[in-house]
């Protein structure tokens, strides 16, 4: 801008610039973070379980597995639910979606002979028509994304079981374990890795040892590479490039983030294709773990991904969350459910836990909302 | 040369919506530095004019020049690109957004390259607290959400943003209607600056107080017709309050107003004799046990 001379403006200008840049410290900036409530969350729950389950087996290499384990897998979808939330939609059709791709795996492989790599792509580009659909029907028909997915939610759950049951004659489908071995695609769904770590740490002595002199726990299951890698990728995603931007535009006012020039629509579809992507992913994980597919698989999980995401600090009404604080989310999950289990609670209490802890979270997110508009 | 092309230009501007005719043979020009005020009640055609202006609406009938050239807008987004800006009423701003993002917002300057292209964040922060430094307004922290910002401080940023991103038209729709006086007098002064600057300002307000100051022309709207352009020495701020508010009309609403007392008056009279059947109330019953 050329006018440099122009007429300033008397009240605000006429002070000097820098009386009002004082530091800012860091525990106010970290109030600002979605995910401070999942982190105080998580803390509280792990020292908790700390005391607890002291001496039950749960923070041993193969507990610290077990409750990861859980996280992984709930947190791999939460990952992609977070994103879409932010981007101010839901998608209910995840844990159907699981269900359905576990078929689309199976059945393909068990019943006509595909190779298990065929079988997968397969049921990720029906995920990605899936997903797409979902985004598409949103955009174009203004209906809520809740509607939408929740018609979704039935319609792949009747396709998974009315597919497997019209070509198989059974809603469940075993033996897939026995084409595992050499199927390249596959291979990035199971298995464990760092094993050669964890062999070296045993013979260290590090970690406990089976009779054999092999350790206990063989390496990090892959899933919990997953749940890491897609929450990293996610939250640079959000926090670093223009696509994150438009999430957090289209979620915050789809309309200003267009008069702006931000395409909503494709974000949006986008977003709903990641969200069946990671179902499907999910589902693999599943499926080559336990060698078979279940038209029931993944139920609920769309509400249990859901409620991850609102502890970790993300707005249903979208624009403002973030993708750790959906893994911090998940880990609360994984703790919880493990921990109820090694301290030989009563699991029948786990869902009211959960419960309890979704209203707190939302409460303190709203409170954590105000104060952040307050801070001037 | 006294025929210089005006930066904008509508030629006969018409558009229709079905049955409606939302504007009729609409022409006005504005020129770079200058402020055309664009005034007229609810209904007049206002939002509809500069939705077309903005690419949002295609006109059904005239032609919208760009200096000089007919252009036709495939859509907002095209429309930003020739330098076309519009300041919304509703902010375009998202309050839980950073100011920095909501600066950038669309048009994020990058660093790297491919999978690894980033928003180039210290770029951007300097560069929003510099733009926002500019109009007078002293950011402490770029990434404090705009929320936190007061509305005439959320609009400049949103003008700030057009200006900084090179727009050579300016439309703001009633971007002082909902603010204070302080407030509104933060954005006019702005609105002078851009005018400074060398843009065309196309300022849309049903309020002559806040327009008359800065505006440069005037072109008044009703009922989807234009009055006339009028320059500022031309009329006078009553002439144009008048106009907007249409003298005839407002003789006729006198009128009716005395009807109104006079009719007020006499069904009073009449209650007085017989309120014993008021026609209000079985309905009000239904109504009651509806509930």
């Amino acid at each position: 801008m050329k006018s440099n001379a122009s007429p300033q403006p008397a009240d605000a200008a006429m002070a000097p610039q820098d009386e009002r840049l004082q530091r800012i410290p860091f525990w106010k900036k970290a109030l600002g973070r979605p995910e401070l409530g999942a982190l105080a969350g998580t803390i509280l729950v792990l020292t908790f379980f700390l005391v607890v389950a002291r001496g039950t087996g749960m923070f041993t290499p193969s507990g610290i597995l077990n409750f990861l384990e859980v996280a992984a897998q709930l947190g791999i979808i939460a990952t992609a639910a977070a994103l879409l939330m932010i981007g101010g939609e839901f998608d209910l059709s995840i844990g159907s979606m699981i269900g359905l791709a576990g078929i689309l795996i199976a059945i393909p492989v068990v019943q006509y002979g595909w190779p298990l790599w065929a079988a997968i792509l397969l049921a990720f580009s029906c995920a990605a028509l899936v997903g797409a659909t979902n985004g598409y029907l949103v955009n174009r028909t203004g209906l809520p994304s809740f509607i939408v997915t929740l018609g979704f939610l039935f319609i792949l759950r009747g396709l998974a079981i009315g597919i497997s049951r019209l070509l198989t004659g059974r809603t469940q489908i075993g033996g897939i374990h026995q084409h595992l071995p050499g199927d390249w695609l596959a291979a990035l769904f199971s298995g464990e890795v760092a094993t050669g770590l964890f062999g070296w740490m045993a013979a260290q002595g590090w970690i406990a040892t089976n009779f054999a002199g092999n350790p206990v726990v063989t390496g990090i299951p892959i899933s919990i590479v997953w749940w890491l890698g897609l929450t990293a990728v996610a939250t640079w995603v959000l926090l670093c490039t223009p696509y994150g931007n438009w999430i957090f535009a289209s979620g915050g006012d789809a309309n200003a983030a267009r008069n702006s020039g931000v395409p909503v629509h494709r974000v949006k579809i986008s977003l709903f294709v990641f969200t069946a992507f990671s179902a499907t992913v999910f589902a693999c994980l599943q499926v080559m773990d336990t060698g078979s597919a279940d038209t029931i698989r993944g139920l609920l999980k769309e509400l249990e991904a859901i409620i991850a995401v609102v502890i970790g600090g993300a707005l249903l009404t979208g624009g403002y969350g973030s993708a750790i604080g959906a893994a911090l989310g998940a880990l609360i999950f994984g703790l919880v459910q493990m921990g109820i289990f090694y301290t030989g609670v009563n699991t029948d209490w786990f869902q009211v836990f959960l419960g309890a802890m979704l209203l707190v979270a939302v409460l303190f997110n709203n409170f954590m909302r105000k104060k952040a508009m307050e801070a001037k | 040369m006294s025929e210089h092309t005006p930066t904008i230009e509508m030629r006969n501007v018409s558009k229709h919506f079905g049955s409606v005719i939302a504007l009729s043979d609409i022409s006005m020009k504005v020129d770079s530095g200058e402020v055309m005020c664009l005034l007229g009640d609810n209904g007049a055609g206002k939002s509809t004019l500069i939705k077309t202006l903005s690419g949002v609406y295609r006109p059904t009938e005239g032609e919208l020049l760009l200096e000089g050239k007919p252009t036709r807008f495939k859509s907002p987004a095209y429309a930003l690109d020739a330098g076309i800006a519009t300041v919304y009423q509703d902010l375009a701003m998202i309050p839980l957004m950073s100011i920095t993002r909501n600066f950038f917002m669309g048009r994020e300057p990058t660093v790297g390259w491919g999978p690894f292209k980033r928003i180039a964040w210290k770029h951007a922060d300097r560069v929003a607290k510099q733009e926002m430094a500019k109009i007078g307004i002293d950011v402490r922290d770029p990434g404090q959400p705009v929320g936190t910002l007061s509305g005439g401080e959320r609009q400049c940023v949103a003008i700030a943003r057009a200006v900084y991103f090179g727009a050579k038209v300016l439309i703001l729709d009633e971007p002082t209607s909902a603010l204070g006086v302080k407030q509104a007098s933060v954005v006019l002064r702005y609105i002078a600056k851009a005018r400074a600057d060398g843009l065309a300002v196309i300022f849309i307000t049903h309020n002559v107080h806040h327009a008359y100051p800065v505006a440069d022309a005037f072109t008044l709207l009703k009922r989807g017709t234009s009055l006339g352009t009028f320059r500022k020495d031309e009329i006078s701020r009553e002439e144009v309050l008048n106009m907007m508010a249409g003298g005839a009309e407002m003789e006729s609403l006198d009128a009716e107003l005395a009807e109104f007392q006079r009719s007020d008056q006499e069904s009073k009279a009449r209650q007085n004799g017989n309120t014993a059947s008021l026609p209000g109330g079985p309905q009000q019953a239904y109504a009651a046990g509806d509930q």
